[in-house]
């Protein structure tokens, strides 16, 4: 099975693909541990301990409504600094319409 | 009748029909009718993407369903809906740019295209259609009802009449604009439900007397309504967590989501769609969700907790705002719904009729057959959405997590393993469809987890083990499907 790549050259553009498609799970990661850390470890305490910013008990606070805003900053990052513009169209054959 | 509320909503409707019969000027003028009706070309923009997939995702139940629950449980569900905020960027970064390329490759207009050429498997294309044709039809059915019921609660008309009037606009701009209707009108849709639930969302909590003061008032009435195991303590972290795969990373395996991933222009629209995308998809989750949380403070003792968001709009705002704001739930689900109908269009058209009982159909019998197959089928949903069989409310219940428990694996292991093959991908959508029926109906939460965890876990298991232990088999076949798709 080895001896194919010999004739044979893979896509290039899939070695940025594959990179990218790892940068979204890095991403779903962080995402979960922001998520579910600072909902579970904050929230678990009785609720008279609770704090509250904004109105909001700190647990749903820092989860929810900053977990949100940072994984919108980390998209934009990435997508800014990491996804690379590559054509998708084979280049012999164009089906544009 | 409800006048100040009826006409913004019919304005609404009139407005979705006009963007279907603009879009049927581009059907008229392809040469490929079928690229345009079911993909509108590979011609979507970052925008437009974002937000059809966006409003093809969020169905009614972000509008109507979630912030009931919301309601009824407190915070600990606005922390369960956020679990869909990974849907913003995932689909789209994993399924990403590979996708698209191979999909223009072999110029696939549906994800059966795609699955069809990846594992060349008569039974594959045959189990798959099926699939989503039984599924899709039940949830489109479902949601069909949902809209029609949501006409009827704020217009005061009668079930059957609002059934007929969500049909007919649905099907006029669905057979006159096909996918490129569809996704405009999504952006519209998107926009609208974007928009709503930043006004809602505010007037609520004005309404209210500000945040602190809807907390205290939750506290004083339950305090478990803060935290995150729900107003009766008895939500587990693992069952919330769970939701991650049905409603969040799972998502990629739904056929109407995946189709989305081939029909846009260029990278450039990817990489913007990734950010709109996640940008709205959180806002309209966290706002709706947590304005059924503070609705408890504001309207307390609602008892059916579906109504939360039309009440709620109707009790804060004035009616004419209100009658456009519930143009959203509305639009929720008609985006939901007509996504779904050309899914199951394109399945039978493209997948079962062109690829099994007449390849080579020429273009004017395509037309016709398009046109006629989606008509059909909404006129058959019509029908049966006027009094739902209970197999179809039966079926429904599994629609979103058997195809999930189906796909996910057959695209995602299909797009990065080489060694995946077409016994694999049979083992993994059999066995991923028939444990996720079998234990959901045993029980709804085996090991405290949502029943679409396990499944989706045993067909990975069935896919790699069902594709290592064939390599053997047809090895020239495998390597000529290799060269195919990933060659230079």
């Amino acid at each position: 099975m080895q001896d194919e790549s010999k004739e044979f050259k893979e896509d290039p553009r899939f070695k940025v693909s594959n990179r990218e498609a790892i940068i979204g799970c890095v991403i779903a990661v962080i995402n979960f541990i922001w998520w579910f850390g600072f909902a579970f470890g904050m929230g678990s305490k009785p609720v008279e301990d609770y704090t509250y910013i904004l109105g909001l008990p700190a647990w749903f606070f820092y989860s929810c409504v900053v977990g949100y805003i940072v994984i919108t900053v980390a998209v934009i990052f990435a997508v800014k600094k990491w996804f690379k513009d590559i054509p998708l169209d084979d280049e012999k054959e164009s089906e544009e319409s | 009748m409800n006048w100040p509320v009826i006409i913004p909503l019919l304005i609404f409707l009139v407005i979705i029909i006009f963007i279907g019969l603009y879009a049927s000027r581009y059907l008229n003028t392809t040469h490929s009718y079928l690229h345009e009706y079911f993909l509108g070309s590979r011609n979507l923009g970052g925008f437009i993407l974002a937000m059809t997939m966006v409003a093809t995702y969020g169905s009614g139940s972000s509008f109507l369903g979630g912030p009931g629950a919301a309601y009824s449980i407190g915070l600990a569900w606005v922390l369960l809906s956020m679990s869909q905020l990974v849907t913003g960027y995932f689909t789209l970064s994993i399924l990403g740019k590979k996708f698209a390329i191979m999909a223009r490759k072999i110029k696939a207009v549906t994800l059966i295209d795609f699955l069809s050429e990846r594992y060349r498997s008569k039974w594959v294309v045959i189990l798959s259609a099926f699939s989503i044709v039984i599924f899709l039809f039940s949830a489109m059915a479902a949601q069909w009802v949902g809209g029609a019921r949501l006409i009827e609660s704020i217009t005061g008309l009668s079930y059957t009449t609002a059934i007929f009037i969500f049909s007919i606009t649905l099907l006029l701009y669905v057979i006159f604009g096909g996918f490129r209707a569809v996704v405009m009108t999504d952006a519209i849709q998107g926009v609208i439900m974007f928009v709503g639930t930043l006004v809602i969302l505010i007037a609520t909590i004005v309404a209210g007397g500000g945040v602190s003061n809807i907390m205290s008032e939750l506290a004083a009435e339950n305090p478990n309504l803060l935290t995150p195991y729900g107003s009766d303590g008895s939500l587990t972290p693992l069952y919330i967590s769970s939701f991650w795969i049905l409603v969040g990373v799972g998502v990629v395996g739904l056929p109407q989501v995946a189709v989305r991933a081939m029909s846009y222009r260029d990278s450039k629209s990817l990489h913007k769609a990734l950010i709109i995308g996640t940008v709205t998809v959180g806002m309209i989750m966290l706002g709706m969700h947590l304005t059924g949380v503070f609705a408890r403070a504001v309207l307390p003792g609602i008892e059916e907790a579906d109504k939360v968001i039309p009440l709620i709009a109707m009790d804060v705002l004035p009616n004419w705002i209100a009658g456009i704001l519930l143009a959203a739930p509305l639009a929720a689900i008609m985006s939901t719904v007509d996504s779904l109908l050309l899914v199951v269009s394109s399945s039978i058209v493209k997948d079962v009729y062109m690829n099994y009982v007449k390849p080579d159909a020429n273009e004017k019998r395509i037309r016709i057959l398009s046109g006629t197959v989606t008509t059909a089928v909404g006129i058959l949903v019509l029908f049966m959405a006027i009094d739902p069989p209970s197999l179809l409310i039966w079926l429904n219940l599994f629609a979103f997590g058997g195809l999930e428990a189906a796909f996910i694996w057959p695209i995602i292991l299909g797009l990065y393993w080489k060694k995946g093959n077409a016994y694999g991908a049979l083992v993994s959508i059999l066995v991923g469809v028939s444990s996720y029926i079998i234990l959901y109906s045993i029980d709804t939460e085996p090991f405290g987890m949502h029943a679409v965890l396990l499944p989706v876990f045993l067909s990975l298991l069935g896919y790699v083990l069902g594709s290592l232990l064939t390599q053997k088999i047809n090895a020239e076949g495998q390597r000529e499907i290799y060269e195919r798709l990933w060659s230079a």
